[in-house]
């Protein structure tokens, strides 16, 4: 049972991802990619790690997702950028080799077997209980310096997103610096 | 009294530090008045130390700090004042205040008056070191800093190609002769564990007499190179290209008589071994008769008096080579005294005849330079050993020790020496001052007396010269504290040796002042092969050009044809191009194109992760390929 | 081979973070470069989830969370400095970015 439903979820995210990645249309690429992104949580359901499949909905489905979705509006995506591709040849070496040596790198502290667990999963605690647990005991400081991380990525959207971000001061003369002020007083007089 | 020492010490070194601020500008006096002053304060100091020594005081011994602290070696900036050290202390500071004064004249003119004066100091500092340090290391240190000195100040006028050639020469040949030294101080420490005096001359004896004999042997051939004895004495007479001034306190008084401090101050060590002190009172006697037969024909004022310094160093030599360290030290300091003299009073002839050296293109100028004419006769009377002056007392004291140790030859050319002394110095009188026509109007020179103060500054010297020889009965008691005592067994004969010794001296005054009574003599006589032997300072320079230069240089091109230039260059030449040409083939890589650097990102990336496969230890590449693909089997 | 092994996952992970590299690789369009990165971040933490599942750790997962949680800044940030290019330059285009050239 628990094979079936690994090869299945297998072959459907790779499916999805590899059309993200090859798709023209960037709304199908953002489309697959969402369904890639859903497809991926069940294998942390089927990992057991209940409370890690659930953000992964939430937070990839939901909220990046909806960033994306929200950015793509602001760009002509009907008119596609000009894909030239590179060289296969190359494309195709690169990635064989990094596959290689990633499964090389994940195999290596196992074919080792010197590794025990560090925070061992607590016996007869349901896995979002256990995950609490350890998040706020053992991970509190990381946990806090990624809120604030979080926090500083959400300001820092939001200033990015908004009005006179289209203007660079470093590559805008004096003069039309000294105009855009005059303008700005002004407008705040007529107020 | 320790403050005295640091005076006596630091005084030079302050007053060098000072003129050298002012090195690069243009003349200022004070520069050379104020050194001076600064070493007529180390001069103080040094008589002070010296009569307190004298009136019985203990030797005095500091430790400034410590220098050198690891494991079992330990050196510190350690200074001894004792009657050995003190004696040179006075004889160094003596000299080198006369001489600072005088310079003062004789450099008015120099554009680089200040940088003389600096040198000049730094000089006495390190001789200072050099006498009063308390073991071998510090010694050293002075060694060095006097030849570094002499260096510069022989070549002080570097603007001449010949100044600067004698200035490396005497550099080289020092270098050569302090390997020596080195490989000296190593046996000492390597055989006794340390380099203080005390030390080591309290454990030489227990050590096996071959090593005495290499220790002495490697110490000599340092004092061989700075004494200038043969045959690395070449350097001495080049090194005359230097003002005269220098001449008078380096190449007379002081740095040239470091070998035979280095010889008395390791007198426990040397009596050991006899043998090698006969070799070296046999180098000495040598020395003595070879310089004294090319000063004879020289005709260059101040390469005569070379010379002669080189003979009466030989005469010191022959003194501590045969255990009598007390009358070399006694020789050495008489003999700084009227050496200087006869310098400083050549330096006002050259400065009469504008800078001209040839005695035979003077004659006469006792009418111009009265003073400085009745100085330098004085000085070569004390050179030459007449009664009452202090030749007379320190050289005669040396051929009776000679006698009474019963080496007969050496005495025999000690005697012949010291006629020959007499004759050369009397000829280089009478033909400059006296010797009938004034040769030198045909030359176009107008000679003029010096100025006042430096007639004046040679006064001390003079004084010296005269009287210092009178104190010889509390000399030998004032060093014998620490010195051994010579035996003499010649009472029986001593006034006879006196009286042929002095006929000797006499005899020769006398044939030079007949000889050159009326002018020159037949040039005929430069025809003649001993002449051409002597004047041309028996070929030895002329060997060393051919057998070790000229070898050498060849040897030095084709190491630079062959190895420097296809080997050495050719490497870094490879590098440098190969570094250039990367940067050429591969600067494209830096086109600015973000998917391009993306994919370099990735070949990094996977370069990275190969280096951390390869280096993780345990690497097991089956048992990984058995979990990787577990369908493979065994 | 019912049995589903730790060495499956991370078979699954590779080929997963190959698929991204691919992408970051062949991709012009910025936008698909950031999806392309998601992917490869997705990839490691399927990884880490499943290293952690099969040891009985915790850390695995803990490790895939702040992941999680960087890639969701990294989007925010990422997608807004994309709009003022898009503003100023009125283009998504990788290859027009050329103002490090060396």
């Amino acid at each position: 049972m628990e094979a079936i439903a690994f090869y299945l979820f297998a072959v459907l995210t790779v499916a999805m991802f590899s059309y993200t990645v090859m798709s023209s249309q960037a709304l199908y690429a953002l489309s697959s990619m969402a369904a890639g992104m859903i497809m991926i949580s069940a294998f942390f359901f089927l990992l057991n790690a209940d409370f890690l499949g659930v953000v992964q909905i939430i937070v990839y489905t939901g909220a990046v997702m909806a960033l994306y979705a929200f950015g793509m509006m602001f760009f002509d995506t009907t008119r596609a950028v000009k894909e030239h591709n590179t060289s296969k040849v190359i494309v195709l070496t690169l990635s064989v080799l990094a596959t290689l040596l990633v499964i090389t790198i994940f195999t290596m502290p196992i074919a080792a077997e010197n590794i025990s667990a560090a925070f061992p999963e607590p016996a007869g605690v349901e896995n979002p209980k256990a995950v609490g647990i350890v998040l706020f005991t053992k991970y509190l400081v990381p946990f806090e310096v990624a809120a604030v991380m979080l926090l500083v990525a959400m300001i820092a959207g939001i200033v990015m997103a908004g009005k006179k971000m289209d203007r660079s001061l470093t590559k805008m003369k004096e003069e039309e610096i000294a105009m855009m002020h005059q303008e700005e007083t002004q407008k705040k007089v007529t107020l | 009294m320790e403050m005295y020492l640091y005076i006596a010490l630091f005084a030079p070194f302050v007053g060098s530090l000072f003129a050298a601020l002012f090195g690069a500008s243009p003349k200022t006096l004070w520069s050379g008045v104020v050194t001076s002053a600064l070493l007529f304060a180390s001069f103080v100091s040094s008589v002070t130390l010296f009569v307190y020594l004298l009136q019985g005081g203990e030797p005095i011994h500091t430790e400034l700090m410590t220098w050198m602290a690891t494991g079992n070696l330990y050196i510190p900036f350690g200074f001894v004042v004792d009657q050995v050290s003190a004696t040179m202390m006075f004889v160094v500071t003596t000299v080198s205040t006369v001489v600072h004064v005088y310079a003062i004249g004789y450099m008015d003119h120099d554009k680089a008056f200040n940088r003389f004066f600096a040198w000049l100091s730094a000089f006495v500092f390190s001789m200072m070191i050099l006498v009063m340090s308390d073991n071998f290391a510090g010694m050293f240190i002075g060694w060095e800093g006097v030849g570094l000195c002499s260096w510069a100040l022989i070549g002080f006028w570097y603007h001449k190609e010949s100044a600067t050639w004698a200035a490396n020469e005497a550099f080289i040949m020092n270098r050569i002769a302090d390997l020596g030294m080195l490989i000296g101080i190593f046996l000492l420490y390597w055989h006794t564990g340390s380099l203080q005096y005390d030390v080591v001359f309290a454990a030489v004896p227990n050590l096996d007499t071959s090593i005495v004999t290499l220790m002495g042997i490697f110490l000599f051939v340092g004092a061989m190179g700075k004494s200038a004895q043969f045959p690395l004495h070449t350097w001495l007479a080049d090194a005359m290209e230097g003002p005269t001034p220098v001449s008078a306190l380096i190449h007379a008084a002081t740095m040239v008589t470091a070998g035979v401090y280095l010889v008395v101050r390791a007198n426990p060590l040397y009596s050991l071994i006899p043998e090698v002190g006969y070799f070296i009172a046999g180098l000495g006697a040598f020395v003595a008769m070879f310089a004294a037969t090319m000063a004879l024909v020289n005709r260059d004022i101040k390469r005569i008096i070379a010379y002669s310094t080189l003979s009466q160093l030989g005469y010191m030599f022959v003194a501590a080579g045969l255990g009598a360290y007390w009358v070399a030290l006694f020789h050495l300091m008489a003999h700084a005294f009227f050496k200087a003299l006869l310098f400083l009073g050549a330096g006002n002839v050259m400065h009469a005849m504008s800078d001209e050296l040839d005695p035979f293109k003077m004659g006469g100028l006792y009418k111009v330079m009265k003073w400085t004419a009745i100085l330098m006769i004085l000085a070569s009377v004390a050179l030459a050993g007449i009664w009452p002056l202090a030749g007379f007392f320190s050289k005669d004291k040396i051929l009776e020790v000679a006698f009474s140790s019963e080496h007969y030859i050496i005495w025999a050319v000690l005697w012949i020496t010291a006629g020959l002394t007499a004759f050369y110095s009397f000829r280089l009188i009478m033909l400059t001052f006296f010797s009938g026509e004034e040769r030198y109007k045909e030359h176009g020179f107008h000679p003029h007396e010096a100025y006042k103060f430096m007639l004046w500054a040679m006064a001390p010297l003079a004084v010296l010269a005269v009287i210092a020889g009178w104190f010889e009965q509390q000399f030998v008691h004032f060093v014998t504290e620490l010195l051994p005592t010579f035996e003499f067994h010649t009472h029986h004969v001593e006034m006879m040796l006196i009286a042929v010794t002095s006929l000797m001296a006499i005899g020769g005054i006398v044939v030079a002042v007949l000889l050159y009574r009326n002018g020159l003599l037949n040039p005929k006589l430069q025809q003649t092969a001993v002449y051409k032997l002597l004047f041309n300072q028996y070929y030895i320079p002329k060997f060393y050009d051919e057998f070790f230069s000229k070898p050498y240089a060849e040897l030095s091109k084709i190491f630079w044809k062959q190895v420097d230039l296809k080997v050495v260059d050719a490497t870094v030449d490879f590098i440098a191009t190969t570094i250039y040409k990367t940067g050429e083939g591969t600067h494209t890589m830096q086109n600015g194109n973000l998917s391009s650097m993306l994919r370099w990102m990735v070949i990094g990336t996977v370069g990275l992760l190969v280096l951390a496969v390869l280096y993780v230890k345990r690497y097991d590449i089956l048992a990984l390929m058995q979990m990787v693909f577990p369908g493979l089997g065994a | 081979m019912m049995e589903i092994g730790l060495t499956h996952y991370l078979v699954l992970s590779t080929v997963l973070f190959a698929i991204g590299l691919v992408g970051v690789m062949r991709r012009k369009n910025l936008l698909m470069l950031f999806m392309a990165s998601e992917i490869l971040l997705n990839a490691v933490n399927v990884a880490f989830a499943a290293i952690g599942h099969y040891y009985g750790d915790l850390t695995g997962q803990m490790f895939a969370f702040f992941v999680i949680a960087i890639a969701a800044s990294e989007v925010a940030v990422g997608l807004g400095l994309l709009i003022i290019w898009y503003k100023r330059t009125d283009t998504i285009d990788l290859d027009t970015m050329t103002s490090m050239r060396g």
